[in-house]
């Protein structure tokens, strides 16, 4: 753990200013990113919560106006599902002011806060509110108006809201376009299919209503109304309670449900009309969507139909159905509404799931298109047999046990009612008629029919007739949980007697995989339904024969192939950066400096005026100019930090002088520069791969010079490190002197011209020592030249021919070895009697005698001969231990140099 | 005189050769462990499910672990469905500590031993060093990447034989397009893996320590991942460059959906891409002082 906090300590940056600047905007950019991101945007819209009175109701609305219109837009109505209020469409009401357009939305009667009972769209009430509202648009200065009390507008909703944009269009003229969704067509029909009643939905229906009593209101004074009914008007409670105690609708209640259908309007409908119904919908199938085609373009007014994955049971879909029928409605609108864009085309489209999405586990479906509508019952059929004898199946008591197809009001049951999972059956209560493994994938899209035979002992049964998708591992999936109830009377007791029916199922969207069968199963009980109480055993039979209705269309360009295309572009600009990078590398190396400046050509290095600063302000190197000709060995001296290493790796290319030039052969020095390749180099200690042998480590540099292997000359170098059989130990087991000898051995591979070595003796043992300057020494015959930087007098002193003295960066001398070290003026002299000796010296006439130490001497001699000075002591009485000339460079070196042995640095 | 730029048979794109820094890297202990562990992986997940089998039906919890107990489930369904669970598991982790290794161990570990002072001043030129390396971490990467598919796929297939590509979101695969779509899913988690790539390479050239270069791009990883799960962050996590990470799956449905890989492999090459472009403009102007 700790090892892991050094290293990690150790790769954090070092903090400085250079540092903590970029790194400080770095953050700053990020964080404003950050900020920008999440910001909250100003609304793009303005809304005002509005009351609007009348008919003895008052509507809870909101208008919506977008925030940048330039005169007077066009206005839609959104009215809201069943159960819900203005807020329920608040997404989609912003979303369309967004888009220009004025946007009232409101609570529908019966709901929320606004006040009244609730009528079912009844053309009387719900749809007399609506029209006031678009007489209360007309009166709006921003609304656009085709003429006075005519508002330009169009109405969208889903479901009860759907419904009453058909009902208002059919009543009130004024309607420029309508955009109803999973909507029905006859509410009779949709709520007792077949003659049975639909008294899950029913109930899920009437309970919403009737909660509204204890929810709705927020406060305010709820008129305190049956406790049955809750907001339900007298009339629609009465129908309700009616139609679910007996299952079948008398006919005042037939005529209630029939006032609130749009079926009776269709033929007064004028706005052109889009029709998106969902295709996972066991309350509103899609045969209610196309009652409503039907009717209305048979007037010959413009009508489109899309059908999307969802609908009651299944919601708003997958993300891309959304899309694609929000883009439809805006189209719609923008085309209807606003007169822009071309007029939507007649294109029929659909989706089918294509699986699960890999990110979210949310289904995801693939859209079509067709050329026109074709109906529910497809662009052509497939025929599909099925086999089974004729079966007995027993109608349980009130229902109990029942099968279950979907369930409604749950939500979010897409998935599993789309791949199986929810839809069972009750064993005894059930037929199964089942078809070959398919040959071939049908694409299923419309309503499959089937023939039924039933017999039943009371004349009369209720049937449950569904299409399952079996696939080869025996999981069957009702699709979209969708059945078709029928009652049938007047049977006979013998099914040998009955008489063959033909049963609609509902419309489905599925591709049925080849290999996979199908199964016709005729049940007498589903939980969704109101079946007959009186158990009863019928006997039923399927003809052969199944009808699927098919249709080919043509697949939706997935949008997210565009990301594909998106990728291409992405790499496409990379490699098209990288070229250029490239292209301008190979010009800037074209036109780089290659002159060779012709007084230093054979001159091995001459640098000038180098200068190095680093980033933080420190000064390594101030100015340092020498020259190291062929045949010398220069020594670099000077004490820690004087800077000879940085001057080493300025040379070596591994460091940017700040200024100051190096010519190596006359070649200008920079990083990386061929020239590099005529010289060898050891800078600061050796670097090998720990985990190969020193052979190993050898072989692996000159490979990477990508060198001829002939030119290394490697036993010669092999001969200088003289690590005999240890060659071929690994490195990391190597002493310090070892890896130094190894390393003036790799610095010396192929024999380069110039040898750098930042000290060579580092390590080494004094007969290493010893050996080492020999080889140097030979090392700068033949036009070779070394230069050498050492802390150590001596070494540079026996080693050099010649050395640059170095003090806190600056050089503070230069030239032959033997001239810095010269013949020094001074002595020092052990003398008995110090004061005696300092007296003589003087009346000797030397320049000057320093007293260093108990009896020694330092005597700049001043030019007098050191014979004469030892006998004029002698002479006068002083004894003389040890006379020593002062001529070694440490003299020159420490007098240079001064005594502050401090470096200017540590680096 | 002597005017020649460079010694004789230098030549700055000779400097260096692959197939040196293949060795170079081959020879390393960590190197060799990595890709063995590759190869091991599939065998201990293979003897783990020999030995520890048996029991697994009393965890039918449903959807509690979600995709990955259904891809443990199926692992013993055949060859491709052993393998396919192998890179799931790796993918995660232990691919991202790999391809951190690789690529963020191989600059800062020459700079750390010194070495990378003497490749310099051969001179390899500096660009050329990076390219080099990259190249060859990238090919380590990949090996590694197919030596695990490899195996899973031997010997799963030795073990559970030949047989269609499961999966439970979507019907079964028949095995010659189970292979094609398990390579898909590898080439598509070798091009997430660029992010880590990219990420270890930049921090490897701006330290020497390669412990930190290795650690810290894993730790950035596994930092981005956390993001990705908290859901308040809302639509800048498709930025992150984790994201798109499972996109893989989209391969197992039929048909394929592609759209959230082609969305993960921009954000992949882009991040990659910075990251790269970071750490040449880096090393090409540093000082290189260790």
């Amino acid at each position: 753990m700790s090892a892991l906090s050094a290293g990690l300590r150790r790769a954090l940056p070092r903090l400085n200013r250079r540092r903590v600047v970029p790194a400080a905007a770095a953050l700053a950019v990020l964080a404003a990113a950050a900020v920008w991101a999440v910001r909250p945007a100003a609304d793009p819209w303005s809304s005002e919560d509005l009351r609007l009175a009348g008919d003895g109701v008052e509507l809870d609305a909101r208008f919506y106006l977008p925030a940048d219109r330039a005169g007077k837009v066009p206005a839609v109505l959104v009215a809201h599902g069943f159960g819900g209020t203005k807020d329920s469409v608040r997404s989609d009401a912003e979303s369309l002011a967004e888009q220009g357009y004025a946007v009232l939305t409101y609570t529908a009667r019966g709901f929320g806060r606004s006040t009244g009972e609730i009528h079912l769209d009844s053309p009387d009430h719900e749809v007399k509110d609506a029209q006031r509202l678009l007489d209360w648009l007309a009166t709006r200065p921003e609304v656009t108006t085709d003429a006075a009390n005519d508002p330009k507008v169009a109405v969208v909703g889903g479901s009860y809201g759907g419904a009453l944009a058909l009902l208002l269009a059919g009543q009130d003229q004024r309607v420029d376009a309508i955009v109803p969704q999973i909507t029905w067509n006859d509410l009779g029909e949709s709520l007792v299919p077949g003659g049975v009643f639909k008294k899950s939905w029913a109930g899920y229906f009437f309970g919403n209503g009737a909660a509204t009593l204890t929810l709705g209101g927020s406060g305010r004074a709820q008129e305190q109304g049956d406790p049955a009914c809750g907001r339900f008007a007298a009339d629609v409670c009465k129908a309700y309670l009616q139609m679910a105690t007996t299952g079948v609708p008398d006919e005042t209640t037939s005529a209630l449900l029939r006032k609130s259908s749009p079926a009776t309007v269709l033929d007064k409908i004028k706005a052109p009309t889009l029709l998106i119904q969902g295709a996972v919908d066991s309350l509103f199938p899609l045969s209610e969507a196309d009652a409503n085609a039907k009717g209305i373009a048979a007037t010959g007014t413009p009508v489109k139909v899309a059908w999307f994955t969802g609908g009651h049971d299944g919601g708003e879909g997958p993300g891309t159905d959304s899309d694609r029928v929000k883009y439809l409605t805006l189209q719609w609108l923008e085309h209807y509404l606003k007169g822009e864009g071309e007029s939507p085309s007649d294109a029929f489209t659909w989706s089918r799931v294509a699986g699960f999405s890999a990110m979210d586990r949310d289904l995801v479906t693939n859209g079509y298109s067709a050329d026109a509508y074709p109906g529910i019952s497809g662009s052509g059929t497939t025929d599909v047999t099925v086999t089974g004898a004729a079966q007995p199946i027993a109608n349980p008591p009130n229902g109990n046990p029942g099968a279950i197809s979907s369930l409604p009001g749950i939500g979010g049951r897409l998935t599993s009612l789309l791949s199986g999972g929810v839809a069972m059956d009750i064993p005894g209560q059930h037929a199964n008629w089942e078809s070959a493994p398919l040959t071939d994938a049908i694409d299923v899209a419309g309503a499959p029919t089937v023939t039924v035979r039933a017999a039943s002992p009371t004349g009369e049964a209720t049937l449950f007739v569904k299409l399952y998708d079996i696939d080869p591992n025996g999981t069957s999936t009702l699709s979209a949980g969708l059945v078709a109830p029928v009652r049938l009377t007047g049977l006979p007791a013998d099914i040998g007697q009955a008489q063959p029916v033909t049963v609609t199922l509902p419309a489905i969207v599925r591709e049925i995989e080849a290999g996979h069968t199908i199964r016709i199963t005729v049940a007498t009980s589903d939980q969704s339904f109101l079946t007959p109480a009186t158990p009863a055993l019928y006997t039923v039979a399927v003809e052969s024969t199944v009808t699927l209705p098919t249709l080919v269309g043509t697949p939706i360009a997935d949008p997210g192939s565009v990301w594909w295309y998106a990728l291409a572009g992405v790499l496409g600009v990379i490699i098209l950066g990288l070229i250029v990078l490239l292209v301008i590398r190979r010009i800037l190396h074209r036109r780089r400096d290659v002159t060779v400046v012709a007084e230093h050509a054979d001159t091995p290095l001459v640098v000038k005026g180098l200068r190095k600063a680093y980033g933080d302000g420190f000064v390594a190197v101030q100015e340092i100019s020498f020259t190291v000709q062929r045949g010398q060995v220069v020594g670099l001296l000077g004490p820690n930090g004087a800077g000879k290493t940085t001057t080493l790796r300025v040379l070596m290319g591994l460091t940017q002088p700040t200024a100051g030039e190096i010519y190596v052969f006359g070649h200008r020095l920079v990083s990386g520069a061929p020239i590099l390749s005529r010289v060898g180099a050891l800078v600061e200690g050796p670097g090998f791969l720990p985990h190969l042998s020193g052979y190993e480590n050898l072989k692996a540099y000159w490979q990477a010079t990508g060198r001829p292997w002939e030119d290394a000359r490697f036993s010669e170098a092999l001969e200088i490190a003289g690590l005999g059989d240890s060659v071929h130990r690994k490195t990391r087991k190597y002493s310090h002197g070892m890896r130094q000898r190894l390393a003036i051995a790799q610095a010396m591979l192929g024999l380069p011209e110039l040898l750098v070595l930042d000290e060579p003796t580092d390590g080494l043992d004094p007969p290493q020592i010893a050996e080492m300057r020999r080889v140097l020494q030979r090392y700068a015959t033949d036009g070779r030249a070394v230069l050498v930087s050492s802390h150590l007098l001596a070494e540079v002193e026996q080693t050099c021919t010649h050395a640059v003295v170095v003090n806190k960066g600056r050089i503070v001398a230069s030239g032959q070895v033997d001239d810095i070290v010269g013949d020094s003026p001074s002595v020092q002299l052990d003398v008995s009697d110090v004061t005696t000796a300092t007296r003589v010296l003087e009346e000797l006439g030397v320049a000057s005698v320093t007293t260093e130490g108990e009896s020694s001497l330092i005597v700049d001699m001043n030019g007098t001969p050191r014979s004469e000075v030892v006998a004029s002591l002698v002479t006068a009485g002083v004894g003389v231990d040890r006379l020593v000339p002062r001529r070694r460079l440490e003299d020159a070196f420490l007098s240079l140099v001064g005594d502050n042995s401090r470096g200017s640095g540590d680096r | 005189m002597s005017t020649v730029e460079a010694a004789a048979g230098y030549k700055a794109s000779r400097t260096l050769p692959i197939w040196a820094e293949v060795r170079r890297q081959a020879s390393r202990r960590r190197t060799q462990l990595a890709l063995g562990f590759m190869a091991l992986l599939p065998v201990i997940v293979l003897l783990a499910f020999e030995f520890g089998g048996g029991r697994r039906d009393d965890d039918n919890d449903g959807g509690g672990g979600g995709a990955f107990s259904s891809m443990a489930d199926l692992a013993t369904s055949g060859g491709l469905n052993f393998a396919l669970f192998g890179l799931a598991v790796s993918a995660s982790f232990l691919l991202v500590v790999v391809v951190a290794l690789f690529f963020g161990d191989t600059v800062a570990s020459e700079a750390s031993w010194g070495s990378l002072r003497y490749l310099l001043a051969v001179p390899v030129p500096r660009a050329r060093l990076l390219g080099v390396k990259l190249i060859v971490a990238g090919g380590y990467s990949l090996l590694a990447l197919l030596i695990l598919v490899g195996t899973g796929l031997l010997i799963g297939t030795l073990r559970y034989g030949w047989s269609p590509l499961g999966s439970t979101i979507a019907a079964e695969i028949p095995p010659a397009e189970g292979v094609l779509r398990l390579l898909g899913i590898t080439a598509y988690l070798a091009t997430t893996l660029l992010v880590v790539a990219g990420l270890a390479f930049l921090l490897s050239v701006l330290t020497d320590a390669a412990l930190g270069a290795v650690g810290g791009a894993v730790l950035l990883f596994i930092m981005s991942s956390i993001l990705d799960q908290i859901d308040a962050l809302g639509d800048i996590r498709s930025a992150l460059p984790t994201h798109y990470a499972d996109a893989w799956m989209g391969l197992l449905s039929t048909p394929v959906q592609t759209e959230d890989m082609a969305k993960g492999a921009i954000s992949a090459v882009v991040y990659a891409t910075i990251f790269w472009g970071a750490a040449f403009y880096r090393f090409t102007r540093k000082d290189v002082t260790s």
